[in-house]
Order: C-alpha cells, then structure tokens, then sequence
C-alpha cells in the first residue's frame, strides 16, 4: 500500500516569545498568549531560508532509511515564501540530496496546506506506478507584517516526506479533500506581507473546511473520532486546533503530541505535517492517525494513516534524525530586534 | 558572484563533492583535478565527502565586506574534513562556543546572493557536530 | 648575470591622499627616483609598475601604457610592463627589474609599485583585498584578509602560547619607528593596552595590529653595478632577488602559521647571495598584521619558531636590538599601499644603507626585505649591500 517511507523535519534554532513581541507593539504579552497558546515562535538564521528548510528536512528523511536518491522520480515543495516567484524549489532540494536529474519538480502553493497537496500528489505517482518514490515538502518562514496578529505566530520550520508503495512505515489509507473559493487569507504577487480577512479566517474559512474535509473522511473510512490514536489539525494557533478537535470528539490525549504550535508557532505549509511528524516520533505499529490540512483560500485534506512494523524495523532508524521534541529543544531565545535583522525587517539601503 | 561561476561547482558546493586521487590516496576538497603529489601519474576520481571534520583554527569576523555585513559576527574556520583534507568555511553556532578541534558536520545554507533581485547562492556551512 | 645596483630612490607620503590621483602618485614617486639617479628620462630602458587592483580600486588596467605616457615615456616607445602578485606586486616589480638589468636585457630600468586604495569604501577595499585569497573557496565562506591572518595567530597563539601582550609589542614597536619616518602615514605612538583595547577586527586580531588603508608610490632605479659610479656617489648592490610561490589557500598549507613561500624566498636569497642571517643588520618584513611580522622572523630564520615575540617584547627587533625589524614602521605604522609596499621596502633599505634615514638612522651594511602576496602565496625577498 502507498504510504510514507520516511520522513524528517527541520526548525531553525531562534525563537523569539509572544511576550516580547507584545512588548514592541504595546500588547498585553501573557493575555495574548494564552489567548493564542502560542508562547514562543521559531524564526530563521540570517542564512537560512525556505530552500534551506526543505533541504535540512529531506536529508534527516534520508538518513533515517537508506533509500537511493535516483529512485525519488518526484519532488514538490510547498510553501507561501519560495524564496524565488520564479525558479523552483524543489529543483534546488533535489540537486541538494542527489536526485537530479531523472526526475519531475514543483513549487506548490496553497497557503498552508501546499504541503498536504504534495503529499497527495506524489501518493498518485507512486500509486500508478509513474515513479518508485515522491519526495513531498511542506516549509516556510512564514511572513507575518510587523504589529498585525499574524506576527505573533508566523513561524520558521518544515518537514519532508518520502512517499512510495515499497514497505512503508505508514500506510496511508485514504485521503479527501474539501475546496471552495474563500477568501479569508491572502498575498498579493510582489507584496512580502500577507492579508487576511480577521475573524472571517475562523467560521467560514478554518471550522468550515477542517470540519467539513475530517467528515468527508469519516464517511469515506467509515470511523469516527475514537477510532484514532492520534490526530492532527493544521494548528495557525493552539485554540483554532483544539477547538475543532473538541468539535470533531477527539480528546485533547489524541491531539497532544501533534500539537507543536505553542512553542513552534504557525509553520504555514510545515503546520500540520509538523504536527504528524512529531506523531510519527512517538508512534508504534498499528496506530491510526487522522490528519487534516487547512490551507487558506481555501481547502483542507484529511488522511487516515495506520503505523506499520516498519516503523521499528531494522531498515528505518528513528534515532538518525531529531526528532520534533528535540529540534524544539535546541533553541536560542533573541529579542526583537535581532528577530527583526533576522527576519529582513530592518531595510538597509545599499 | 556571476551564475556560470557558481552553477559550474553547485554539486561540489551543495554535497561536498570533491576529488580523491587514487594514485597516492589523497583527498581533495576543495577539487583538484590535477594531484600535486602525482601530477600527470595520479588518477583523480570524483568523491563525495561525509561532511565531518574538525576545526583547526577559526576566527570571528566583525568587519566584513558588503556582501557579509549583515551576518557580522560570524565564524569562519578552516576545517580538517575526516578524510583528511582541510576547507575554509563558516561555522554556524554561538561565538563563545567555538574551539580547537571542535567536532563539526556539514549544514545547507545560503553562502549569499547577488544583491535582492538576482540569484541566491546555496552550498554548505558547519555547525558543532 | 650581471651584477645589479640601485642609483635611485623616490617614494611619496603615505596616507589618505585625497588629491591625489593614481597617475599623479605614480609620476611623483618617478620623478623622486630619477632626479635622485640625475638620469634623463631618455636613458631609461624599461619600466616595470607593481600594482595590485587599480581594475577595482580606480577602474584602470592597463596600467603599464598609462604609466609610461604620463612619465612621458611614451614617445621613446619603451617597453612598460604591471606585474601583479597581490600585496607582492611591488616586490615583483623589483624583481622582474633586477633580472632585466642582470640578463643585459636592459640597463637603465624603473621597478615601481603604486596603489591609490581610498577613492573607494571600506567595504569594497575588504573585498578587494580579499581577491588575494582564493576567491572561489576562501572568499566565498565570507572570509576577510585580517580574518585569515587571524586564523594563523589563533593557531600560532595556540601552538607556541604567544600572549596577546607579545604580539601588541610588534605594532608598538613599529609605530616607534615610525614615528621618525616623515613619509608614514601614522607617526604616531601607541601603547600595548591601546592595542589590545582597540576593537575587534578578526578576534583575535585588533584594529591596531592591522596595516592602515593607503596610497601611496614609491620607485627606484637600477642598473649594472659596472656603470652605477655614472649616477652616484652611493650606489647599493642587490646580493639577491628571490621569489617563491606557495598554495592560493591558507586551509592548504601544511602547517597554518608558516609561510612555506618565506622560507623557500628567504633560503634562496642567502643561497644566491652567499650570506648568513647573522650578515643581515636589519630587515623590511611585511607586517601587513602583526602576527605577520612574528611569523616572518621565524620563517627567514632569524630565530626559532614560535620566539619572535619573546624577541619583539624583548626589545631585540627594535632600532638597537640584535635585529632591527621594520626601521621605517613597517606597514603598520608607515602605511601599507598594496602594490607599493615592496618598493618602498628597497627605498627604506637603501635610506639606512646610505645613512640618510634621519632619526631613525642604524648603523647598518646589509639589509634585507621581505614582501608577502596574500597569505604567503607569493613571497619575494631582496638582500642589498653597500657596494
């Protein structure tokens, strides 16, 4: 069955807390972050950008199996902040761990479900036998404009799959999708900051299509919540996602080791995959796991995972890479306005 | 940096590929491809390095060029790689950490760009291994 | 070969020259030499300009035609030839002179070196500079020229225990010497917690163990021992003229702080001149860093490696020390105009030769230079004597 063969993530390691940030803009720093349960967000290294996430991401999935780069026949790499508007990604990740040149590429964007999309999509090359291996990557350094909300949590990190049919450590069993025309969150072409609509992201934009996405799922595998050992939702702050995992009859158990963003902040296209990524640390054979993406514009996709024996097989070392927990435990705390010269938001004229 | 330049040593710049003469057993990064040793009697081959070594000197940049001010202070190092030879690169990690014979490994980042609106340069950098 | 002499030297003021432009340094320094021979310009042979960047520093190549039609030369069609060999390509020049005049190729012939480094920032000159390294594998990981002599004074720091302290010593003791020299472009004396508390360049490297930013030009004239009595009362023999080549990159060298180039120069230079350390009065070594100044003692052998700075603290490399080193204040105190610097090392050598150094004058016979292109890749070394 097609499902995940390896996987790694990557999160730079500065973090700059909620309080700080709230103290540059005059917010009240302990209120807003309980608000959000958001109390610390990554941010990247002056040399570090979503390239050099995905590229980070995708060789800790090679070293924890020995599969040959010349076999991935597929990457795509989803993100709201390509560091190019044109010029893939996805070839310069490919150059970077040997896949070149027998192979096929893209940059997607779909906000912060871009990664869920290449997940998908390279679940259908390799299902049809069009390549052996995907190489799926969702990463960002999310943008966030100085004093808006989205400040508070926009965040640097990322995580890649390998997807293919050849003994994976999780079998994906089926995925839906859930897409409409919303217009909740958006960046307009030459513009470094995005837009949203406020509130109107939650009810008609994140409840709407996460609920509807995970129900369509229930239908389609005939389970419900209980059903699952874990379960993931794209998490742009801790409340939305432990909102509609409440909705949806999850307990806050399932969701805890998925559940990265109050120390990790809004990863974008990272956000959910993180989240199953930390999962996948923790997880042992034969447990189910209910993921669903939300991507702003907007679309979910939901997939139902159960864990295989492989995941503690001699051909799959855990250990070769960090795992979630411990890439978030290495971290250097820095003020805003390092936060600020590393996020390019100091603008030098030269 | 102009493009050909660059592009023509990506895969040595982004995998660490560099030369091994096969003739007396010594390894080349950054490549050579004629062997000092051996000269025209050496077989030089391709060879992909494992990216660890050791820091053999560094010092701690506080006055850079253009391209580099932005990063200021940064490590530089020359560091002998496992298999033997030895580079010059950043090292990627707090200024007060860095010393002789720190174990180091290989990390993908930015090396620079060509000003906002042209090309980003990618390749390897260090941090403590 | 023909034995080969000095009959004039000419150098400018070393400083931030702001108006002055290259051409015009060049032609000053020119007209300082050949006066001081009482040539004609018609009698001259050949020119030879070292000059490390004027591409990059004033946006001129072809440097050799431009400096022989401004010294109005170009009318006589004479050969004119810029040699390049970084911070070496004074040293160069002279050298290419020397062998010119000794081949009996030519007989009357200019060895210049000028550089005019201020009519561009900082920042550029960092980067300029930085092209004496190997651009594509030093360069390119953001190191900076004091960045790489830092790396040799951690790793020598850390080898022979050499203190902080002892390398302040070197630019103290070279501002001292400069003081007395009217061309320096820092007269001016410094103390060793004013080294060590001037800021950081390149940890462990301060601003004050660094050679200023310069323009400056500085030129002699040579010809056949035989005819130097037509010029001069004073003419001064070259006993050796050498050169050596070592790797572009530090991180290739087998040992970080030796300069394998100084050592093959400086072997080679007492080899050809039949003379031994203990012949040399005093020696012009190329202190672009004071760590520099260290490992050049120790690599021309005038003491074992790692002693140089119990020797500088010791007071034994000043004016009336065992060996004078740097008697015009170096390239720290005197300036350090990159193309120049090996010439104006001869016109400081050949002052103390002639006893017209003024009060910084040594009691001296022989004198030595010593000239490093980047981080040892070139190193050319010149023995001159009383004839």
């Amino acid at each position: 069955m097609v499902g995940i063969i390896t996987y790694g993530a990557y999160i730079p390691k500065y973090r700059i807390k909620t309080e700080e940030i709230a103290r540059v803009w005059g917010g009240d720093g302990p209120a807003i972050a309980r608000g959000l349960g958001v109390y610390e967000k990554s941010l990247p290294d002056m040399d570090e950008d979503t390239i050099t996430i995905a590229v980070e991401a995708a060789r800790a999935a090679l070293a924890r199996r020995s599969i040959d780069p010349q076999d991935i026949g597929a990457i795509y790499v989803g993100s709201e902040s390509h560091p190019y508007a044109v010029k893939p990604s996805a070839v310069t990740v490919g150059e970077a761990i040997m896949a070149t040149p027998i192979m096929t590429a893209a940059d997607y964007e779909f906000a912060c479900k871009a990664g869920t999309a290449a997940i998908q999509t390279t679940m259908g090359l390799t299902k049809s036998n069009m390549i052996k291996y995907g190489l799926a990557i969702g990463a960002d350094i999310a943008q966030g404009e100085p004093g808006d909300a989205l400040e508070y949590t926009a965040a640097a990190g990322g995580v890649a799959f390998v997807i293919g049919n050849d003994s994976p450590i999780a079998d994906i069993n089926l995925t839906a999708s859930y897409s409409s025309d919303t217009p909740d969150f958006w960046r307009r072409e030459g513009l470094p900051f995005p837009r949203h609509g406020g509130r109107f992201t939650g009810e008609p934009g994140y409840f709407k299509h996460i609920l509807a996405g995970s129900h369509l799922m229930f239908e389609k595998a005939g389970t419900k919540a209980s059903d699952y050992d874990y379960a993931i939702f794209h998490q742009p702050n801790a409340k939305f996602a432990q909102n509609v995992a409440k909705t949806l009859g999850f307990t806050p158990e399932q969701i805890k080791p998925g559940l990265c963003v109050p120390y990790l902040g809004n990863t974008y296209s990272g956000a959910s995959i993180i989240g199953l990524a930390a999962t996948l640390d923790i997880a042992k054979p034969g447990d189910r796991i209910f993921v669903t993406s939300y991507g702003s514009g907007a679309g979910s996709d939901s997939f139902d995972i159960t864990v295989t024996d492989m995941i503690e097989s001699e051909e799959f070392c855990r250990d070769a890479a960090p795992t979630v927990e411990q890439l978030l435990a290495t971290k250097k705390i820095v003020d805003y306005a390092v936060y600020a010269k590393h996020k390019g938001k100091i603008v030098v004229m030269r | 940096m102009s493009v050909p330049r660059f592009w023509r040593e990506q895969q040595n710049r982004y995998n660490l590929i560099g030369t091994h003469c096969t003739t007396c057993n010594t390894y080349y990064y950054p490549p050579r491809i004629l062997c000092p040793k051996c000269r025209r009697e050496g077989k030089v081959v391709e060879h992909q390095f494992k990216g660890t070594g050791t820091v053999v000197t560094y010092s701690i940049i506080r006055s850079a060029s253009d391209q580099f001010n932005d990063l200021t202070p940064y490590v530089i190092a020359i560091i002998e790689l496992d298999e033997g030879t030895r580079l010059t690169s950043q090292v990627i990690c707090e200024i007060d950490e860095m010393y002789i014979g720190m174990p180091v490994k290989r990390v993908f980042r930015r090396l620079g760009e060509d000003g906002e609106s042209g090309p980003i340069f990618y390749g390897t950098k260090f941090v403590p291994a | 070969m023909r034995d080969v002499a000095v009959i004039g030297i000419g150098c400018t003021k070393f400083g931030e020259l702001w108006d002055k432009s290259f051409r015009t340094l060049f032609i000053e320094a020119g007209e300082m030499a050949i006066s001081d021979a009482g040539l004609s310009g018609d009698q001259i042979d050949e020119i030879f300009i070292g000059n490390m960047s004027a591409g990059r520093f004033v946006g001129q190549e072809h440097v050799g035609a431009l400096i022989a039609d401004y010294s109005g030369l170009a009318t006589n069609n004479i050969p004119a030839t810029r040699v390049e060999a970084a911070c070496a390509s004074g040293g160069l020049a002279f050298r290419q002179a020397f062998t010119s005049v000794a081949s009996g190729m030519a007989d009357i012939v200019v060895a210049a070196g000028a550089e005019k480094m201020n009519d561009v920032g900082t920042e550029e000159t960092t980067d300029v500079l930085a092209a004496a390294a190997d651009r594509e594998w030093e360069g390119i990981a953001g190191v900076t020229f004091p960045g790489l002599y830092a790396m040799i004074a951690r790793d020598y720091m850390n080898k022979y225990g050499l203190t902080r302290e002892q390398l302040a010593a070197v630019a103290v003791k070279n501002h001292d010497n400069g003081l007395h020299n009217p061309i320096a472009q820092f007269p001016t004396k410094i103390t060793i917690e004013g080294v060590m508390s001037s800021s950081l360049v390149a940890d462990p490297i301060r601003l004050l163990d660094c050679s200023p930013v310069t323009d400056g030009a500085a030129a002699v004239i040579l010809c056949p021992l035989e005819r130097a009595h037509e010029f001069t009362d004073t003419p001064i023999q070259v006993l050796a003229s050498t050169q050596a080549s070592a790797t572009i990159a530090l991180h290739d060298r087998q040992d970080i702080s030796t300069l394998d180039a100084t050592v093959a120069a400086g072997n080679r230079a007492f080899k050809m001149s039949g003379l031994e350390r203990s012949d040399i009065d005093f020696v012009e070594v190329h202190d672009c860093f004071t760590i520099a100044e260290l490992c050049a003692i120790e690599d021309l052998g005038f003491c074992k490696k790692g002693e140089a700075g119990k020797l500088t603290e010791e007071g034994e490399t000043a004016r009336h020390g065992k060996i004078p080193v740097n008697t015009s204040g170096g390239l720290k105190s005197c300036g350090h105009p990159v193309g120049a610097t090996g010439v104006k090392q001869i016109y400081e050598v050949v002052l103390q030769l002639r006893g017209e150094a003024g009060k910084r004058q040594i009691d001296a016979e022989i004198g030595m230079t010593h000239n490093v292109g980047g981080t040892g890749a070139t190193v050319v070394c010149n023995i001159l004597g009383r004839a």
